[in-house]
This record gives structure tokens, C-alpha cells and sequence, in this order.
């Protein structure tokens, strides 16, 4: 933490790395704290230590969120840490993510959460498979901005060719996966080059530092442009002397703005109210709006329990039908005919996948694009793919495009709880080529 | 409230107004996940229990749980691991704050297990690794499903590893390899009959972040947290407080010094820090201009290796 802190900074990133095993993503997120002063003394002494203790002469800054003891002695990340800093100009929450394909579910964790996403690539090596795929990620939860980091410069003696070749690739490859503006900073997270302080080396790069950009880049939404959305999560009836009869919808809204007075619809019943008023955590109010959490009280006595979506504005059909995009993230296969749980915001039901449409081939070189490839059996692990559900009970889904928190749903094995796969409804690229080549096993398969 | 509906900003917080008319300042986003979270378990678990020590970080736990549920009470009893070397004016402050908001007190104490021989005291004369044992213990005999804990990400590199909802195997085990992937916030609760699952609704918070809400909300904590004159000794580097649990040693000098306490814990190797901060306000200032994390300058426990806490967390520990 630094002393420059303003106590009333308020914008708030989140943001997350990703990018191919030892590109240097946690060197870079230690330089970024190192170099913001948000690294406090008996931090870097034990990372000093921690580095001597290993043969190094130089601190090792990966070492920094590289907090288990199995990445410490294997050198590489495993699972995401997150990590806390802020500048004068804004607050951070930083997910530094697992390059090993291995461990691509952690970094579909850290980056789920993210609104920009740094991905690196090792400048000798350029764009990899591993890059490819966490572009693709990234895309397919609409992570809103993403940051090419061309990263070692220093050991490419800082050529802008080298720079400018992989810029362009992965530009073409963003644009191909809807990924509009990506900025690309030439930087060197071991010697600090265009992290936080501008390099001496590369007077050809007129952009901004890595952290101006985090600093500077708009986050957020505008709720007033959004459909209000609001998940019960809980009924709160005290039923004491003091509030015999209170009876309020604890939520916390997932998008848009609720008003007292505003019509409301019951999802999945389908039955309308009005918002008879709102209580933010104690204290009363008329208007609310996304994230906050609230309790709302509404006019007419319906019944309305936890996994109910309270809806203003247009309201999604609820369906017992879902087609969604997903990434599939545990050893065991999921296949037709499998009978999981299907969590969506505050509703949990059961639900048989009947399809699995296709599955998304990532392009294996430059200029190739995504393609379907149907007729595939099952997806694997780390597969992206395309599936067909049925649930038990009707459901109230936005499109994830429309609406991150309502158009999303985790899949679980119902016999142990195991996190099967991450959904998300509707297409999520407009760019797959359906060529429907059929699905061969591959080669290059996500294992 | 009166707010003009084209004018959502609240007035009593000047946080708000950098970032658009439905901007949240950083405490307030915070406070609404760390609701959505109390919430959450309350919908979906049977008995969940919160880890209360009468520490900052549990006192603003309890702090939000209230406010999640208001006006109903809250749906939690509060579980306490007290290792006997507890200072009593936390342990005061503990039963006043159960007993006025009428909530049910579990109290595990490390000295019965030592009695009747489960537990051995250490060489080093420290409790705190000896709490996985009761707290296990309690929440097996009381069956909790989840337990709520005040551990945040910031305050050490094994915690920052750990999700929000953290699944703990029939012998509490945590394995950090094995974590659920934690996407959204959708959090997965499903568990075995005899796992349970830890709930960390501070994840995101920061120490800073911790005692600006405190300041904001007007929390009253235990006062050893604000400057006042004590007995102490040093002791690897820190302040301990001399007292019966087995400090000073012969060649330990105590001497009465203006300090306060960072973090509460066992007065065994809990430190306290030079200070002359006997109001928030100077505590913010101090805690903002400090060079050390917090547990770097008051705990002895986590000095002893690298991984001391995540061997700990494999164990069951908080
Ligand atoms: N020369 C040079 N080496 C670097 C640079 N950045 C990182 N490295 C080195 O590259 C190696 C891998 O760095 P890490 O930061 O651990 O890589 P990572 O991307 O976090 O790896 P995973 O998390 O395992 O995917 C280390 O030896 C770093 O010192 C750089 O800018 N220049
Ligand atoms: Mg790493």
C-alpha cells in the first residue's frame, strides 16, 4: 500500500494476466506492485530471501503472488492469486492466472471476474497455442478490454519489428474472436521497461505505460441503460413483535435500477407487482442499481422464494430449452445424455444435456479462424463447445452478451458437487466458421 | 431517504461522485459482494456457523451479517476458539456483542483439550496451531455446514490463493490443487455429509479497506486496537504483552510503552506495534503510512517458514 493512497479513491478495476506458461505474468504483476510502491518492506525481504535461498542473485519478483509451496519449487503459477493495490487514481483487484494448460479452469476462474485481461506473449516466441486459447477465453467471457503485452523486450534488444509482427498477428486474431480494440505495450517486466515507468529503450513506442493504460481505461457500466434484474436470494420475515409482518426479497441486482413504484415480473411465474419500497441494508430508499444489495418490498403478497428473478423492463421468456456456449473445465468428459445440476444466479435445477452441437476449434496459425467441428462425442476438458440443454424447470436467461450475470450457469455433478462447466447462453462468437468439418480426435486436443 | 430520482448519489458519502451518477464507491461494491455472499449461504446451507475472536476482521463480519438480514436477526450462531491466552478485554468485548445482539455463542477451548491429553502444549509455549484440533472438533460435534472465517487475500500469499467458497474434506483438509473453479459469482456450496465448506466473505477486502469501514459504519471495537500504555516485553522482534500465559522469560526485560494491537490474537505471539493512535482517524493515517503488512509486523507464528500458513490451512486452520 502506498502512502499516496486518497482515502475516497473509488474506481474500482479488476482486472486479470493470461498468456502461455513462463511469458511472465507473475514477473509482471510483481513489477507492477514493486514498481507502484505497493510492495511493503518484509514482503520484499522475504522475497529477497526467498530468492537467495533458491541461487538467485536478482529478487525474484514472480515469487511475490507465487504463494504455494508447489509453484515456488516448480517455478510456475498453478492457481490464481489475487492481489490488492491501488495508485492515487484508482484501486485495483489483480488476478494473476496460470499459463500451464493444465490449470486453464483456474484461469477461466480469475479472468470470469475481469473487465481487462492482460495478455503477454514472450517476444521470441510470439504467438503460441497457449496465447491463442486464453485470447479465446477472454473473448468468450466478454472480458470488455484486453491488453497485449509483447513482453522481454530485453532479449530482442528491444526491436520494434519483432514488436510490431506479433502486435499484428494478435490483432487479427482478437478482431476474428469480436475483440475490438486491443492496445499493444512493448514491455519488459524484469527490467521494469513500460510497466509504471516509461522505457528508455524503445523511444519508437508513443503509448502509454501498462499501468497508465489500467489507470485510465472507463470500467463500469451505465445501469440506467440496462433492463433492472434482480435475483431473490432470501426472504427476510422476522416475524417479531417490532415487524410482525415484514416481508422483503433479499438481492443483490444483477444489472439495471429498481425504483419504488416500478412494475415488476415474477420469473418464472410470470406474475407482475410493484415496487412497494427498498431497503438498502437497513436504511430505506427509493432507487437502487447494480451491484448494490438491497431488500425489496413489493405490493402484492405472491409467493416468492429464493431462485425467483424479480424483472423490470423487457423480461426474458423463461424456457426449459437452453443452447449455450461453454467451456468445460473437469478430467471427466461431458457427454449427451449426461444428467447434471445447472446453477443459474439463485436457482439451482436439474438438467439433461442433450447435444453437444459442436465443439470450437482454435486456429492453429496465423490467419486461420475459429471452426465448428460437429459430431464430436463429448468435450474434454478445456474444451470450448457448443451444447444443447433440458431443464427440469423453467428458467429466466438473458443471453450472456445481453447480461454477464444472468446469462451465465455453472454445470455440477450431481453425485459429488464437483464444478463441471462454466455456460454461458446464447452464441458467444459471431465469427465461427461453419464449415462443419467433422470432429476427428485431435491432435492438439486441451489436455 | 429523499434522493430526486434523476440524483441517485447519496450525499452522505463524497466517495461517490467521480464515476457517474451510478457509481459505488470501492466500499460500498465491497459491502454488497460480501452481502451477496451471507446471503447466499443462508439460502443454501443448513447450519452455518461464524468464526468470531472479538478481532477486527470477525467484528466487521458480524457487522455485515447483520445488515444482510436487517430487520430479521441473523440465521448464524458465533463460534469462538479460544486458546486460553486470549486478551480479556477481547473476550469481554466477545460476550457483550453475542449477548446484545441475542446470538448463540459456541466456545471451543483449547485448555480442555489439553487436560484430558488430546492437545500438547508446544515448547515455544504458543497456542495458536493448537486451535485446528477444537475448531474441527466443534464443527464436526455441531455438524456446521459453513463456516464463515475473516481471513482475507491481502494478508498473506497462501490466502490470496483461496477461493470464496473453499471446500474442506472429512478431516477439514484444504488442498490448494484441488480447488473448484470459482467463476461469476456463483459460488458451489455442494458438499459430502462430513465436508464442510470455509466462507470467506472479506476475500476481496484489504487491511485499509477494513478500517475505513470501520470509520464509516462507527464499529466499536475492543480498545486494546487503539494506543494505550502496557506491560510488554520484547520478544522476536515485537511488543508482547507479559502475562500468565509464560512471558517474560528471566532475561526478558518489561517495560511500559505507548502501543497498539494490529491484529488480536493469542497474546502468545501477537505483537503489538508502537503507536500513539488513540482515534480511527490516526489509526487510517497510521496503517496507510506503514511499511510493514500486517502480519509481518505482529505475528510471530507466521516468521517460523515460508509456508507456514498454507501448512497450517492444509490442516484446517482458519
Ligand atoms: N529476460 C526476461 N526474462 C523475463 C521477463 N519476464 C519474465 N522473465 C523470466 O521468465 C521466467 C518465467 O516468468 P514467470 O513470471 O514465472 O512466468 P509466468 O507467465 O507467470 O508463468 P506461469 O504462471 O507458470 O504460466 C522467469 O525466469 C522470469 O524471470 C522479461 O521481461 N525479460
Ligand atoms: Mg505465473
Amino acid at each position: 500500500m502506498s502512502t499516496t493512497i486518497e482515502t475516497t479513491a473509488t474506481s474500482l478495476l479488476r482486472f486479470a494476466t493470461a498468456g502461455s506458461v513462463d511469458d511472465g505474468k507473475s514477473t509482471l504483476v510483481g513489477r507492477l506492485l514493486h514498481d507502484s510502491k505497493s510492495v511493503l518492506a518484509d514482503q520484499l525481504e522475504a522475497v529477497e530471501h526467498a530468492s537467495r535461498n533458491r541461487g538467485q542473485e536478482t529478487p525474484d519478483l514472480a515469487l511475490l503472488t507465487d504463494g504455494l509451496r508447489a509453484e515456488r519449487e516448480q517455478g510456475i503459477t498453478i492457481d490464481v492469486a489475487y492481489r490488492y493495490f491501488a495508485t492515487p487514481r484508482r484501486r485495483f483487484i489483480l488476478a494473476d492466472t496460470p499459463g500451464h494448460v493444465q490449470y486453464t479452469r483456474n484461469m477461466v476462474t480469475g479472468a470470469s471476474t475481469a473487465e481487462l485481461a492482460v495478455v503477454l506473449v514472450d517476444a521470441r516466441n510470439g504467438v503460441v497455442e497457449q496465447t491463442r486459447r486464453h485470447a479465446a477465453v477472454a473473448a468468450l467471457l466478454r472480458v470488455p478490454h484486453v491488453v497485449l503485452a509483447v513482453n522481454k523486450m530485453d532479449l530482442v534488444d528491444y526491436a520494434e519489428p519483432v514488436f510490431a509482427a506479433i502486435a499484428a498477428e494478435f490483432t487479427a486474431y482478437a478482431a476474428s474472436l469480436g475483440v475490438k480494440d486491443v492496445l499493444a505495450v512493448p514491455i519488459s517486466a524484469l527490467a521494469g521497461d513500460n510497466v509504471v515507468e516509461p522505457s528508455a529503450h524503445m523511444d519508437w513506442y508513443g503509448g502509454p505505460t501498462l499501468l497508465e493504460h489500467l489507470e485510465t481505461v472507463p470500467v463500469g457500466s451505465d445501469p440506467s441503460a440496462e433492463p433492472a434484474r434482480f435475483p431473490v436470494q432470501y426472504v427476510i420475515r422476522p416475524q417479531t413483535e417490532e415487524h410482525p409482518d415484514y416481508r422483503g426479497y433479499a438481492g443483490q441486482l444483477a444489472s439495471g435500477v429498481l425504483r419504488v413504484g416500478d412494475p415488476v415480473t415474477v420469473l418464472p411465474s410470470g406474475l407482475t407487482t410493484t415496487v412497494a419500497g427498498i431497503d438498502a441494508l437497513g436504511r430505506s430508499t427509493d432507487i437502487a442499481w447494480a451491484p448494490q444489495s438491497v431488500t425489496v418490498r413489493l405490493t402484492d403478497d405472491l409467493d416468492i422464494s429464493r431462485g425467483d428473478l424479480l424483472a423490470a423492463g423487457p423480461a426474458p421468456a423463461p424456457t426449459k430449452d437452453i443452447e449455450a456456449t461453454v467451456s468445460h473445465l473437469n478430467e471427466r468428459p461431458l457427454r449427451a445424455g449426461d444428467k447434471v445440476l445447472l446453477k443459474h444466479t439463485t436457482r439451482t435445477v436439474r438438467a439433461l444435456v442433450k447435444e453437444i452441437s459442436y465443439r470450437i476449434a482454435l486456429p492453429t496459425k496465423p490467419g486461420d479462424t475459429l471452426e465448428q467441428r460437429s459430431g464430436a462425442e463429448g468435450l474434454n476438458v478445456n474444451d470450448i463447445g457448443h451444447v444443447v440443454l433440458r431443464t427440469a424447470e423453467p428458467l429466466a436467461l438473458d443471453t450472456y452478451s445481453a447480461n454477464r450475470r444472468t446469462g451465465s450457469f455453472l454445470l455440477i455433478d450431481p453425485a459429488d458437487g464437483t464444478t463441471l462447466t462454466a455456460g454461458m447462453a446464447g452464441e458467444a462468437f459471431e465469427t465461427v466458421r461453419t464449415t462443419d468439418a467433422p470432429d476427428a480426435p485431435q491432435e492438439e486436443d486441451w489436455v | 431517504m429523499t434522493t430526486a430520482t434523476d440524483s441517485p448519489v447519496r450525499t452522505d458519502d463524497p466517495g461517490q461522485n467521480s464515476g457517474g451518477p451510478f457509481a459505488l464507491s470501492h466500499l460500498d461494491a465491497l459491502e454488497a459482494e460480501s452481502v451477496h455472499i451471507f446471503r447466499e449461504v443462508a439460502g443454501e446451507f443448513e447450519r452455518p456457523v461464524i468464526l468470531f475472536s472479538g478481532g477486527k476482521d470477525s467484528i466487521v463480519m458480524l457487522h455485515l451479517a447483520l445488515k444482510a438480514f436487517a430487520p430479521a436477526p441473523v440465521p448464524f450462531s458465533l463460534l469462538h476458539v479460544d486458546t486460553g491466552h486470549n486478551f480479556p478485554e477481547v473476550i469481554a468485548y466477545r460476550d457483550r456483542v453475542a449477548a446484545e445482539h441475542n446470538l448463540r455463542l459456541h466456545v471451543a477451548h483449547v485448555q480442555d483439550f489439553i487436560d484430558d491429553g488430546r492437545l500438547r502444549e508446544r515448547p515455544d509455549g504458543t497456542r495458536n496451531p493448537l486451535q485446528t484440533v477444537p475448531l474441527l472438533d466443534a464443527i464436526e460435534s455441531n455438524r456446521f455446514d459453513a463456516v464463515f472465517g475473516g481471513g482475507r487475500r491481502d494478508e498473506e500469499k497462501a490466502r490470496a490463493k483461496e477461493r470464496v467458497f473453499s471446500l474442506r474434506d472429512e478431516f477439514g483438509a484444504w488442498d490448494p490443487r484441488r480447488q473448484r473453479p470459482e467463476l461469476w459469482s456463483l459460488y458451489n456450496g455442494r458438499h459430502a455429509v462430513g465436508e464442510h465448506v470455509r466462507v470467506f466473505p472479506l476475500s476481496n477486502w484489504t487491511e485499509l479497506d477494513v478500517w475505513q469501514y470501520i470509520e464509516r459504519e462507527g464499529i466499536e471495537l475492543p480498545e486494546i486496537y487503539y494506543a494505550h500504555e502496557r506491560d510488554v516485553f520484547a520478544r522476536s522482534g515485537m511488543w508482547l504483552t507479559a502475562g500468565e500465559w509464560g512471558g517474560p522469560k528471566d532475561n526478558e526485560p518489561v517495560e511500559r510503552r505507548l502501543i497498539r494491537y494490529r491484529t488480536v490474537g493469542d497474546m502468545s505471539c501477537t505483537g503489538a506495534v508502537d503507536s500513539d493512535a488513540t482515534t480511527i482517524q490516526a489509526v487510517i493515517a497510521e496503517i496507510a503510512a506503514s511499511r510493514l503488512t500486517e502480519r509481518g509486523a505482529t505475528r510471530a507464528d507466521d516468521k517460523l517458514s515460508e509456508a507456514a500458513m498454507e501448512d497450517r490451512k492444509r490442516e484446517g486452520y482458519f
